[in-house]
């Protein structure tokens, strides 16, 4: 528990919304356009929490709550999780699993609300999404069972910092393939394409735009925040299997910040390069990523 | 050394359940031509005594063999038999995957299970080979079209060929090579057979060719 | 002289494929089937001694497979030869009664050509004694009997010919991997890995038992789907049945052996090294199985070619379950090995007798066979004793040998089991047998010829050697078979 350990959350809540903006301006370059400035996720966010909401009368307290608690579930998410050998500022035996149901508990409000505003058009994304998660799921913690047993160790922050120099050799291909299914993962629960499109605005298309698509306001800030919030959980996790070590606890959190900024450029690059899956090949897909980590789960019994 | 074993074994499973879950036979051609080279790879990263010329003769002409030849044989049967280029499986695609997890956990308990000579350059070699057998064994059973009956078949190929190609290094060279010059027989005569059938039946589904079934009685 | 015996239907092969007139072909395919007899007499009579280290040598068991395969072949070119020169003539006319479609042949070049390069490949693989080289002669001998079994050209035949080419080649790619597991069970002491048979038994103290097991298990698997154990044995009705008789006679005579002695050198290697147990026993379990699988199909067949295919997996069984047992056991299963293929060869060269005759496969349209083909008819119900193993002919002897050693080891159940599935066979054969002999025959049609003699003459040779066997069996014939038997790790009865 140092001083990066406290500062990463803050500057996770800050900075998360670059992602973002990083993302956007390289699809933009591939695309040959301009592109949004980098800041524009700020910009939406302040303008969305001074504005006025108004709810449907069909919808109950689940509505308001929903993306007040998945907010929540995402600020307690980000304590547990490590940067790279940044240390998380809450780090215990099994945290992995509270993580993982951390994000469930917030997917399952965000669910909930879609399906109180009593619209099929968001009962539909709701139905998508957690058909997605049943996948997802197991396949995270398939591979977070990996790591830990590769580690040893089984909380989030020992994990991550299990690796420097002279431990690559032997790791190389357990590193691989959960790169591999890791990323899959952070593509679907992040709602990037080939899952899901971000900028769709066809019906039929929608998976997590539709869900949230009856919100306004301060509650849409609050979804779009905590959004680029799991963006960044789910990426440290992602990019922390690769960051290295520096001997300041500071140039540790340097790293890790452009750690994710690369991982967000990446990011924008695949979406550049490939189109949406269709709707039956996205299971596929994720038991790809489930394999992947299984794979990686047998390598680690020697 | 060891890592970059490792690292083409991994690969080698990769490529197997890219297999059991591909549904186009252009990719999954694509995928065995791939498996083929990276086999051809093998012999030259084990060699550990003899005359190097010994492995670069199996690890090329397997490379050559089943990374150029055998995908241009198949490419071309399915070229003439203007097959419909799915595979229509009899299994579906996630369930493939899914059973070729167990099948591959299965491996690695089995591979355990043998104890291993002391050479062998990397533990993962016994359920990766088994693992690859295992996988063209499933895709000639699971899958309706004779081309991939015969991608299945090479797929085993492949598997029984890395098995032995880094468990043996005694093996004479007179014998791997005749090995190879046998399976490309094989292939062609296949190959043969499937435009045979196509010209025949008008389809290449293995899974019409029932006519020779018993009456119930 | 090993060397020439495989060369010489090689050369026999290429010349064929060169030429262009039919006649002089034909001539060729049956005079290199005399010269390869011959030879093989010769073989017998001064035995070639085996070198230490060489990769071919013609041991007991392979000189007695070599002489079975031999013999058989000299019998199916005969017949052969002349059928290929009546259908050359009845082109075009002749059709099939049950489906209606035209007999067209493939070009008789690529035919004899196959024939020619198959007994090449069977002689490779009873002269081998490198497990290496076993695989490549038998891979050989599946890929030069798939165009065989497509002779004739027609849907079924492309059918049993794709399920045949397939299971046999997956079943001989495990077989591979055996051969790899044994290699490695040879290196696992420290010592020079090797495939030759005789070092593999001299050592066989040394090699470990889980690798040996496992390397055995796919030796089994792999060559009992050539030689047609169930449950691998799903290509072989199809296959026998379908392909033209002289073919079908060398598949169930002669290939079925061959596979066989794969088994047999493996399970050789296996006795060596204290196994002996395991791998009998896994043996005869295949055995048994085979033998109830086939009588099960046996009853209420309607198809006689497959009949006798199933029967041929059913005696497959009876040699596994023969040589599993182990002791006199095994000389009983080598003198099967020799009766059965005489049989079951004469058998399908009848049957293609009344396949030209009658132009149907099904049993219940063939009647009135003695009245009709008055030798072939009397042959086939001849055959029938032979087959099932009635005295005086050979088959009886040996099962009864079999039987008698399984009582003396105290294995009873077992041998009662076996007798149960030959009696059910018996059963099923007989039925169909009688009525295809007996009865009324249908009106004969003017294109009708009466027997000639190459049609009868092989079947009546080979069923009065195994009437020969059953009655007396001459002292050097009982050493081949007690030497081979030997060989395996069992003794004369």
């Amino acid at each position: 528990m140092n001083a990066a350990s406290v500062l990463h959350p803050l500057l996770a809540v800050l900075a998360a919304p670059l992602l973002f903006g990083a993302i956007n301006r390289t699809k933009a370059f591939f695309a040959g356009r301009c592109g949004p400035p980098l800041l524009q996720t700020y910009f939406d966010l302040w303008k969305l929490f001074r504005k006025g909401a108004t709810y449907s009368r069909t919808t109950t307290w689940i509505f308001r709550a929903g993306p007040l608690v998945n907010f929540a579930c995402l600020l307690a998410a980000l304590t547990l999780v490590p940067l790279g050998h940044v240390a998380a500022p809450l780090a215990f035996g099994g945290d992995l699993i509270l993580l993982a149901y951390l994000l469930g508990m917030g997917r399952f409000f965000t669910v909930a609300a879609a399906l109180d505003v009593g619209s099929s058009f968001e009962g539909m994304g709701a139905s998508r999404e957690v058909q997605f998660a049943t996948f997802a799921e197991p396949a995270l913690l398939v591979g977070l069972a990996a790591l830990a047993r590769e580690t040893q160790a089984l909380s989030l922050t020992a994990m991550y910092a299990h690796l420097s120099g002279p431990a690559w050799n032997g790791v190389l291909p357990l590193w691989a393939l959960l790169t591999g299914g890791f990323f899959i993962l952070f593509l679907a629960e992040n709602c990037r394409i080939p899952v899901d499109d971000p900028n769709t605005h066809l019906e039929l298309t929608m998976i997590h735009e539709v869900m949230v698509l009856d919100h306004g306001a301060v509650d849409f800030g609050f979804v779009q925040w905590g959004a680029t919030l799991k963006m960044w959980i789910l990426g440290a996790m992602v990019v922390g299997l690769w960051l290295p070590e520096t001997r300041h606890p500071l140039g540790n959190l340097a790293v890790g910040a452009v750690g994710l900024l690369a991982l967000a450029v990446v990011t924008g690059i695949v979406e550049s390069c490939m189109a949406r899956l269709r709707l039956l090949r996205v299971p596929q897909l994720l038991v790809g990523a489930g394999v992947l980590c299984a794979l990686g789960l047998m390598l680690t019994f020697r | 050394m060891n890592n970059t074993i490792d690292l083409i074994l991994v690969a080698l499973v990769l490529t197997d359940l890219i297999l059991l879950g591909a549904s186009r036979l252009r990719n999954a051609i694509r995928i065995l031509a791939a498996q083929g080279l990276m086999l051809g790879l093998l012999p030259l990263l084990a060699h550990r005594g003899g005359p190097i010329w010994h492995a670069l003769l199996l690890g090329g002409g397997s490379a050559v063999l089943k990374g150029f030849v055998f995908p241009a044989l198949l490419n071309r049967a399915l070229r003439e038999t203007n097959a419909n280029r799915e595979i229509e499986p009899f299994v579906g695609y996630v369930a493939s995957l899914l059973i070729g997890v167990g099948a591959l956990a299965l491996s690695f308990w089995f591979g355990a299970r043998l104890p291993l000579p002391a050479a062998t350059p990397s533990q993962w070699l016994v359920p990766t080979g088994l693992f690859t057998v295992w996988t063209g064994l499933f895709l000639i059973v699971a899958r309706r079209k004779a081309i991939t009956q015969v991608l299945g078949y090479v797929a085993m190929e492949n598997g029984i060929f890395a098995l032995g190609m880094v468990l043996v290094e005694a093996m004479p060279l007179l014998v791997e090579l005749g090995v190879l010059l046998d399976v490309f027989a094989a292939v062609f005569v296949m190959g043969i057979i499937v435009f045979q059938i196509n010209r025949e039946f008008d389809h290449i589904d293995s899974d019409q060719l029932s006519a020779l079934k018993e009456d119930a009685p | 002289m090993i060397w020439t015996l495989i060369g010489l239907p090689l050369l026999a092969a290429l010349a064929s494929l060169r030429m262009r007139a039919d006649r002089p072909r034909r001539a060729l395919l049956v005079a290199t089937a005399v010269a390869h007899a011959a030879l093989t007499g010769i073989c017998w009579i001064w035995p070639p001694a085996v070198a230490p280290g060489a990769w071919v040598g013609l041991d007991a068991a392979g000189r007695l497979f070599l002489g079975l395969a031999s013999g058989l072949f000299l019998a199916a070119t005969i017949y052969a030869a002349h059928s290929l020169g009546r259908g050359r003539e009845a082109r075009g006319r002749l059709t099939e009664a049950d489906t209606g479609s035209v007999f067209v042949n493939a070009p008789e070049a690529v035919f004899t050509a196959c024939l020619l390069v198959f007994l090449a490949a069977m002689t490779l693989t009873v002269a081998s004694q490198h497990l290496g080289l076993l695989w490549v002669a038998m891979e050989a001998t599946t890929l030069a009997t798939a165009p065989l079994i497509y002779f004739h050209r027609q849907p079924s035949s492309l059918e049993a010919t794709w399920k045949y080419l397939l299971v046999c080649s997956v079943g001989i790619a495990l077989a591979l991997l055996g051969n790899f597991l044994i290699v490695v069970a040879a290196t696992a002491s420290g010592a020079a890995g090797t495939l030759l048979v005789p070092e593999l038994i001299a050592r066989g103290a040394q090699l470990p038992a889980p690798w040996l097991q496992a390397a055995f298990a796919f030796l089994l698997v792999g060559y009992g789907t050539k030689m047609g154990l169930a449950p691998m044995h799903t290509w072989l009705p199809d296959a026998h049945s379908e392909a033209p008789s002289p073919v079908s006679a060398l598949l169930s005579g002669a290939l079925l052996n061959c596979a066989f002695l794969g088994i047999l050198r493996a399970h050789a290697i296996c006795a060596a090294a204290g196994l002996g147990a395991f791998s009998g026993n896994l043996l005869a379990g295949f055995g048994l199985v085979s033998m109830f699988v086939a009588a099960a199909f046996i009853v209420g067949q309607t198809d006689y070619k497959r009949m006798l295919a199933y029967s041929s997996v059913e005696h497959m069984g009876l040699l596994a379950f023969g040589a599993g047992l182990g002791g006199a056991a095994i000389y009983g299963a080598m003198l099967h090995a020799a009766n059965h293929s005489a049989v079951k060869a004469a058998l399908f060269l009848l049957a293609g007798n009344f396949l030209s005759a009658y132009r149907t496969k099904s049993i219940a349209r063939v009647g009135g066979g003695l009245r009709r083909l008055p030798i072939s008819g009397a042959l086939w119900l001849a055959g029938l004793f032979a087959i099932t193993g009635s005295p005086p002919f050979g088959t009886f002897a040996s099962e009864f040998t079999m039987l008698q050693a399984a009582f003396a080891q105290g294995r009873g159940a077992w041998a009662i089991a076996a007798l149960a599935a030959l009696a059910i066979a018996f059963a099923g054969m007989a039925k169909a047998f009688l009525g295809m002999s007996l009865g009324r025959a249908p009106e004969a049609t003017a294109a009708d010829e009466g027997e000639r003699w190459p049609t009868v003459l092989p079947a009546l040779a080979l069923l009065s050697l195994s009437l020969l066997l059953g009655l007396w069996i001459p002292q050097g014939f009982a050493s081949l078979l007690g030497q081979a038997a030997q060989l395996i790790g069992g003794g004369a009865p």
